[in-house]
């Protein structure tokens, strides 16, 4: 690190500061959530009073990771035009969401999509079913997120891995526990607008640099790197494991269940689409902005101080605030990396601790007949024991290579969870055998496959070949599950479940009776 | 007041009209969605130099491409939203009224 003359790696104060401001404001928004949160619908729903915008921007928050912020901007400083691609990878699932999911969702569900699927096929097979791919989803993204979150904010503040990842689940813990539904979405809410706004300052400064022009930022971005810097690089090797990678994130969007759990917060199907369209636009502009921070910190920073950093670049936007705001800038920055960090987690654990209460708690071990105080209450310990878990995975996978598992996060919510919905939502003669068929083939695919894939037998296990081609397996497990769920559905028909498709559909398309 | 169930008072035609037009959305919606978003991985992968070519000095085709995937989706979701907004909401409720009126 001796070439690179910075702040970045020690605490700061004004970084401590940013830090502290974002902490009691979010604790004391926790403290009167939690004097509201006592009923269910509270807890999981935020008493369904979020507005489009406001649900918009916590969409926005729960989707875009620190991981995704600094990795993105720092796969661009170092590969240029290849951290685009990336980037649009993670978007272009929000209008399939759009267009298949949410409004079915909001009319059909509760307060988890698992209840979607319970609406017509056989209630208590089914949540056994569709709680193991959400919580398959929740645990792998909770795994990424929290190793990347003790490395990031050791290399931003300086402090030991464990007690970063202590701190972070801590703190999460408190949110989600106190302040259910509420505090969560106003955590993501803050951290959206704090991340959307700083990287827009970022922008700003790096287009001042440049005299407000691209062409310019492009010129001396290929002028120093090369034109390489502005063309594909080797990030698509083989055209079927690109297009594997795509469909795991095109529809693995519409299947997180932390995501769909933010469709119960609002009133109605309206406002639920309006919010879809909000997220979007602040998803595609940060995007924008982070494609934009990649190029202005390989220009001002320059590729050999970003990789000297780290060889993945993930410091780069930290630099480039540094070079171009100072410290003052930059402990805003790493402040608001943390706070991204905190609210990813908390969404998580959040969707993770309804699917144990709500799925498998009141809908299968108490055949629903649970009282609302006593579901809360189980919500409440599974938070803490899933907070618990997540330190405990943190400190456990240290040091280990984990970004394989966002893929198969991903890859797990389009196999188990995307086709599950879809064929609940149009097909009549979907059955609840076909429905547990294809959640376990899409899960089982899912997982198996990668473990045989290079990016695990290989890289990981040191195995010479991998059994399986792709790094990614979401073409093979996705048509699997559809494939899966029609057999299933032809072998062993569910005629009730197929009766009252009629009624599901005038609850899905008119909202009549919708919760 | 007749005693009839709601359902069995509904505009029958009416609402299977506004299920087919709106799945007719939808799907034409994800289509172009997924046309654009593997149309460029495959370009990517099987054509890159397409997305090398210069347009100006220091600029290629790849960047304005890009982006213009990311608007589009934008786009895309705005045009939904548009159309359930006026379209579709507008036969919800024509539907509702036939329910209520019986």
């Amino acid at each position: 690190m001796d070439i690179v003359d910075t702040a970045i790696g020690q605490p700061s104060a004004t970084s401590i500061t940013f830090f502290l401001i974002f902490i009691i404001a979010t604790l004391t928004i926790t403290y009167y959530a939690a004097k509201k949160s006592k009923s269910a619908s509270q807890f999981y729903a935020a008493g369904r009073g979020v507005t489009g915008m406001q649900n918009g921007l916590a969409l926005s928050g729960d989707y875009m990771s620190a991981a995704s912020f600094l990795g993105i901007a720092g796969l661009v400083s170092l590969r240029g035009f290849d951290g685009l691609i990336y980037s649009i990878g993670f978007l272009v699932g929000w209008p399939i969401l759009m267009f298949l999911i949410a409004e079915p969702l909001r009319n059909l569900g509760k307060f988890t999509f698992v209840d979607v699927l319970a609406y017509r096929l056989s209630k208590r097979p089914i949540r056994i079913a569709a709680s193991g791919g959400s919580l398959m989803t929740v645990f792998f993204y909770l795994i990424a997120q929290m190793v990347g979150a003790g490395t990031l904010i050791m290399m931003i503040f300086g402090m030991p891995y464990e007690l970063a990842v202590v701190i972070v689940g801590m703190v999460m813990i408190m949110y989600v526990l106190f302040g259910g539904m509420i505090a969560t979405t106003w955590v993501q809410i803050i951290k959206a607008v704090l991340l959307l706004s700083g990287g827009t300052i970022m922008v700003l400064l790096i287009m001042i640099h440049f005299g407000f022009s691209y062409g310019e930022l492009f010129r001396q971005a290929s002028m120093t790197y090369g034109d390489r810097v502005l063309e594909p690089g080797g990030l698509v090797a083989s055209p079927l494991d690109a297009v594997s990678l795509g469909i795991a994130l095109m529809f693995g969007t519409a299947g997180l269940p932390h995501i769909l759990m933010r469709f119960y917060t609002v009133r109605d199907a309206k406002t639920a689409r309006r919010s879809v369209f909000y997220a979007t636009g602040f998803i595609g502009f940060f995007y924008i902005l982070t494609f934009t921070i990649g190029f202005g910190a390989m220009v001002i920073v320059g590729q050999e101080a970003i990789a000297a950093m780290d060889s993945g670049g993930n410091m780069a936007a930290m630099l480039l605030a540094e070079a171009t705001g100072g410290a003052v800038f930059l402990g805003f920055i790493a402040a608001v990396a943390f706070a991204t960090i905190l609210a990813v987690v908390a969404g998580l654990t959040l969707a993770g601790a309804s699917t144990l209460s709500h799925d498998l708690y009141a809908g299968v071990f108490r055949f629903g007949r649970s009282t609302e105080k006593e579901e809360v209450k189980v919500a409440r310990i599974s938070t803490l024991s899933l907070g618990v878990m997540a330190i405990v995975l943190g400190l456990v996978f240290q040091g280990q290579n984990v970004a394989f598992m966002v893929g198969l996060a991903f890859a797990v919510a389009a196999s188990a969870n995307f086709p599950a919905l879809v064929l609940s939502i149009l097909w009549r003669n979907y059955s609840t055998f076909g429905a547990c068929l294809s959640i376990v083939t899409g899960t089982v695919l899912a997982v198996g496959l990668i473990i045989i894939s290079p990016t695990v037998w290989v890289e990981i296990l040191n195995n010479p070949t991998a059994i399986f081609p792709l790094s990614n397996p979401a073409i093979i497990s996705v048509a699997g599950a559809f494939a899966a769920g029609y057999i299933g559905s032809k072998l062993r028909p569910d005629p009730e479940a197929s009766s009252r498709y009629e009624e599901q559909k005038v609850r899905n398309y008119l909202g009549v009776g919708a919760e | 007041m007749d005693k009839k169930h709601p359902l069995e008072a509904m505009d029958r035609e009416k609402f299977q009209e506004l299920v087919v037009n709106k799945w007719k959305v939808s799907l034409s919606l994800t289509a172009a969605m997924m046309l654009a978003y593997f149309g460029f991985i495959l370009v990517l992968a099987y054509a890159p130099r397409l997305l090398s070519v210069k347009i100006g000095e220091h600029m290629t085709l790849g960047i304005p491409i890009g982006i213009m995937v990311i608007v589009l989706a934008i786009v895309l979701t705005g045009i939904y939203v548009f159309w359930a907004n006026s379209s579709y909401d507008r036969k919800v409720q024509e539907v509702l009224k036939s329910m209520r009126r019986k």
